[in-house]
């Protein structure tokens, strides 16, 4: 199972990051999770959030460029080397990591993940019992 | 110092004869020659016969930029091509760049009105002089080096580059004068500096310096670094390259080779003659040229004319710097850039709004253009290297365009301030007037 994730291009410019942040608050959109990737003159927001078609929607009408990206978010325990385990069985199979971001919280780990090939990620992940999460997990 | 002191100080009304009798030769040739002036004069119900004395000029048809562009490539051209011996072009405002041609008799009244401009800086057959203009295309490099090769000095093909290079050349040569853009000066200012070498260890002593407007601050600091006296140029390829006009000695105003280049002042909106004095926008008229001759060319530089007489003794009208455009073209690095070339270039790729700002600055002595252009929304992707790719697929294409490189930066959809008559373009942060 995919889920949604939110990216939106912001210019390198002091303040932009709560223009879309404060957009989602006033709309009751909530976020999971984050990341910003960002070049010398733009960055990338990538955010997973609460209701990503309503935040497509009040982000455009601020005139963000905003699109919604597909990507995996798996769960792992919150010892050391879980993620490595889980890690080696998607480059076993030639599987590329475009981008990831990762957040812990007690017991468990939630990771992002944008594989270059999303269907044979998830085959793996499946058939090695990895937990992956979906829409309503979050 | 005149090289031509017959023609340089003739008498006025001798002159304005002259220029009465040229004219109506001209206008004679281009009726038959150009099937685009013949066409304009009937129109117009004009005849070559209506043209008795200078004076007549302003019943002439003005020809401009598009004219030239829309009869690319050789549609203007008067003589037929056998007659032609060389061909430069200048950086068209979108497409088509204006072409001309030079017969042989044309290079050598280009030759003749360069060796003017030079013996009025004070070079003379002693001298050895460096041409630091681009050779190619663009008419500052041979221009100059034809000028310099017809008054007996020496001349060093040197162009742009290599600037370590050059100016051991300038040392060991002992080159004394040099033609180059004045922010090519003040670059060769700061190298001499870096290499640990002074103006005293170089023997400049003139520069002749155009094709960009300047300012009397950097007239002032590049003679103070190089040790050498700047004089300003002018000149325009579609009326003959650099020698149209020159400063004298006194430096107050660019002296005009008017029995060759007649200048007017007009209203750029009324299009109606201006006096001498008044600023508007400076046409040229070539009284002399075969290959292609133009009638009351529309250069699009603001300046006014002084018809004052010059203590340097010469009797030809003058030109003020110039003061700006009258159109949106911007001179960057010595280079023509419009607007409209950068807006060509976006229309075409669809992951842009046609939207767009530029940017021209002056940093240290290298002029700056940033190009900002809207993203759009539907077509922003997740993906850092595309979008990376995007913009340089988006550079390359302006460089190609536009001959110089500029710094693109991609900014959020509607962040260019849209505006409801004509929209702001350009911001010129240099500070050259």
């Amino acid at each position: 199972m995919t889920i949604k994730q939110l990216s939106v291009f912001l210019e390198n410019k002091t303040g932009r990051i709560n223009d879309v942040v404060r957009t989602l608050g006033q709309n009751g959109i909530n976020m999971h999770a984050f990341s910003m990737a960002e070049t010398t003159d733009f960055g990338i927001l990538r955010l997973i959030v609460s209701d990503v078609d309503k935040a497509v929607e009040v982000l455009r009408a601020q005139n963000f460029a905003v699109m919604s990206t597909e990507v995996i978010c798996l769960s792992c325990d919150n010892t050391p080397g879980s993620l490595a385990v889980i890690l080696e069985y998607l480059a076993e199979e030639k599987i590329f990591i475009e981008y990831m971001y990762a957040f812990a919280q007690n017991d468990k780990a939630h990771v992002v993940i944008k594989p270059n090939d999303l269907k044979a990620c998830l085959a793996v992940l499946d058939a090695k019992g990895c937990t992956v999460l979906q829409k309503g997990d979050l | 110092m005149f090289w031509n002191e017959n023609k340089e100080c003739m008498p006025r009304e001798q002159m304005r004869e002259l220029q009465g009798k040229r004219l109506q030769k001209l206008v004679t040739y281009v009726y038959h020659n150009v099937p685009f002036y013949r066409k304009k004069m009937q129109e117009m119900d004009l005849s070559p016969d209506d043209i008795r004395s200078i004076d007549d000029i302003v019943k002439l048809p003005f020809t401009t930029k598009q004219d030239l562009r829309d009869n690319y490539p050789y549609g203007l051209q008067a003589a037929p091509a056998s007659e032609i011996v060389r061909v430069h072009a200048s950086s068209g405002t979108t497409g088509n760049p204006t072409i001309v041609g030079y017969t042989r008799k044309d290079l050598a009244i280009w030759s003749e009105v360069m060796s003017r401009c030079l013996t009025a800086y004070g070079v003379t057959r002693d001298d050895t002089f460096s041409v630091s203009y681009g050779y190619g295309l663009f008419t500052g490099g041979l221009g100059a080096h034809y000028g310099v090769e017809n008054l007996g000095a020496t001349v060093i093909p040197a162009s742009t580059g290599n600037t370590e290079k050059h100016i051991r050349l300038i040392r060991d040569l002992n080159i004394t004068g040099i033609a180059c853009t004045p922010s090519y000066a003040m670059y060769l200012a700061e190298v001499m500096e870096k290499m640990g070498l002074t103006k005293k260890d170089l023997g400049l002593r003139i520069g002749a310096f155009g094709a960009e407007p300047w300012t009397e601050n950097m007239r002032k600091e590049i003679q103070d670094r190089l040790g050498l006296k700047g004089y300003n140029i002018y000149g325009l390829s579609e009326i003959m390259g650099p020698g149209v006009s020159y400063e004298c000695q006194e430096q107050n105003g660019s002296h005009i080779n008017e029995d060759h280049f007649f200048p007017e002042i007009i209203d750029p909106n009324t299009l109606q003659p201006l006096p001498y004095g008044q600023q508007g926008e400076l046409v040229f008229t070539t009284l002399t040229k075969e290959g292609m001759p133009l009638l009351r060319y529309r250069t699009k530089d603001l300046t006014s004319l002084i018809d004052a007489p010059c203590p340097c003794g010469r009797t030809s009208v003058r030109m003020t710097p110039i003061m700006g455009r009258s159109d949106d073209m911007l001179i960057i690095r010595g280079i023509n850039v419009f607007p409209s070339q950068v807006e060509s270039v976006i229309l075409e790729m669809k992951e842009f709004e046609p939207q767009y700002m530029l940017i021209v600055d002056r940093k240290g002595n290298l002029d700056t253009l940033e190009i900002q252009v809207e993203v759009r929304r539907d077509f922003f992707s997740d993906d850092i290297g595309a979008m990376l790719a995007l913009k340089k697929s988006l550079s390359d294409k302006l460089k190609s365009v536009l001959s110089i490189s500029a710094d693109v930066k991609l900014v959020e959809p509607n962040s260019i301030a849209r505006s409801q008559g004509k929209s702001k373009r350009v911001i010129d942060n240099r500070k050259l007037v």
